[in-house]
């Protein structure tokens, strides 16, 4: 009996712990976003599995049910597997953004070796150009 | 302004470069324009391949390896204009003399890429390890079965386009190993290739980009990338 309650009580604080964590979590990427340290299109899906977070950590029932309805016999294991699910659908975004960002520096890069050598190519044009100028001035002044 | 250019990408050439260029100059007889894309070498190319005054240089900011320097020229050409380009390696493995067979083809227009082929002829005298044949083959078959047009030469960094070609290639040429996939995204995109012999020197510097030891990740690797190739949607763009 009083074994019991213990693992009750314990069961209670983890509950607690986990709302507070499953909260921290949701209001520390608001604050990023707010902040704009991170954009809004890249929090989402952390926001997104916060509140998955808080729903489940809040009904505790819930995870059971969801865990029943899934097939899966012991509950926590339904939890490992939305967590797993939300790490890979990060990392894939992640992957993604990469790929673009690649995509997008490959293209800075390439211009700009592009332009540098048009600032070059104008850069020496406009030297020649003055140094024929001064020639120029340079024998008018020798006539006068 | 020509309406051939010659891209060359380099990567640590300093022992080639000036002779490649040198050759191409004679060889052109000003009738074509050279663009040495210098992928950040740190060897001094670049400074080496401005010194001949022969060529219009550009430097990369850093290194993107042979794709992304290919379509460094590609994009060069779109934007002047040019009519014509011809990939031709910086570490002078291709002759320059066989330039104007290449450009027969795509200025005929019996093709819009003509590619410089090391084998499809035989006894070329080109000499290959057994393995590193069944990886052409298997290049040649596999793009047979994707694009239904046979090239035997997937890895050959010798090739001429013409303007269609240089349009599309600015914004969607391959980075990795980008000569197969390319072949792949061609042929995907209705553009006719056709193959001739060329001769391919032996290296006189620098090292192959294909080492033995990481032949099958490398197969393994392209064929990915020319099969993705292969179900892309249709990416090309008009210019004009």
């Amino acid at each position: 009996m009083n074994f019991n309650s213990t693992i009750g009580s314990n069961i209670q604080v983890t509950q607690y712990i986990a709302i507070a964590a499953s909260i921290g979590l949701f209001i520390y990427i608001t604050y990023l976003v707010r902040n704009k340290r991170i954009k809004e299109e890249y929090s989402l899906l952390w926001l997104f599995f916060s509140v998955v977070f808080i729903f489940f950590s809040v009904w505790r029932n819930g995870l059971e049910d969801f865990a029943r309805l899934i097939g899966i016999a012991y509950p926590p294991a339904a939890l490992f597997i939305i967590l797993l699910l939300a790490i890979f659908l990060i990392l894939i975004e992640f992957s993604r953004i990469i790929s673009r960002l690649t995509d997008r520096n490959t293209t800075l890069a390439q211009e700009l070796g592009i332009l540098k050598m048009e600032v070059e190519k104008l850069k020496n044009a406009r030297k020649e150009k003055e140094s024929a100028e001064d020639e120029e001035e340079s024998s008018k002044e020798t006539k006068s | 302004m020509n309406e051939v250019l010659i891209i060359i990408p380099a990567f640590n050439e300093a022992e080639n470069i000036e002779s490649v260029i040198e050759k191409l100059y004679l060889e052109g007889e000003d009738q074509w324009d050279l663009l040495v894309i210098n992928d950040a070498s740190t060897d001094g190319t670049g400074k080496i391949a401005r010194a001949t005054g022969k060529t219009t240089v550009i430097d990369l900011p850093f290194n993107l390896g042979i794709g992304g320097g290919v379509q460094t020229g590609f994009k060069y050409a779109r934007r002047y204009g040019y009519k014509y380009a011809v990939q031709f390696d910086g570490d002078g493995q291709h002759k320059a003399e066989e330039i104007p067979k290449l450009l027969a083809i795509v200025k005929s227009s019996s093709a819009d890429v003509a590619i410089g082929s090391r084998f499809n002829k035989k006894h070329n005298g080109f000499k290959s390890s057994f393995l590193r044949r069944i990886g052409i083959r298997t290049f040649e078959w596999f793009s047979y079965i994707l694009i239904h047009q046979r090239i035997t030469d997937h890895t050959s960094g010798f090739r001429a386009f013409n303007r269609k070609a240089i349009v599309f290639l600015a914004d969607n040429y391959p980075s990795d190993y980008p000569e197969p996939e390319a072949v792949v995204l061609l042929g995907k995109n209705s553009f006719i290739m056709q193959e001739v012999f060329t001769q391919m020197m032996e290296r006189k510097g620098g090292i192959s980009s294909i080492s033995l030891a990481r032949g099958p990740y490398y197969m393994i690797k392209v064929l990915l990338s020319m099969f993705m190739a292969s179900i892309r949607s249709k990416t090309y763009k008009h210019e004009f």
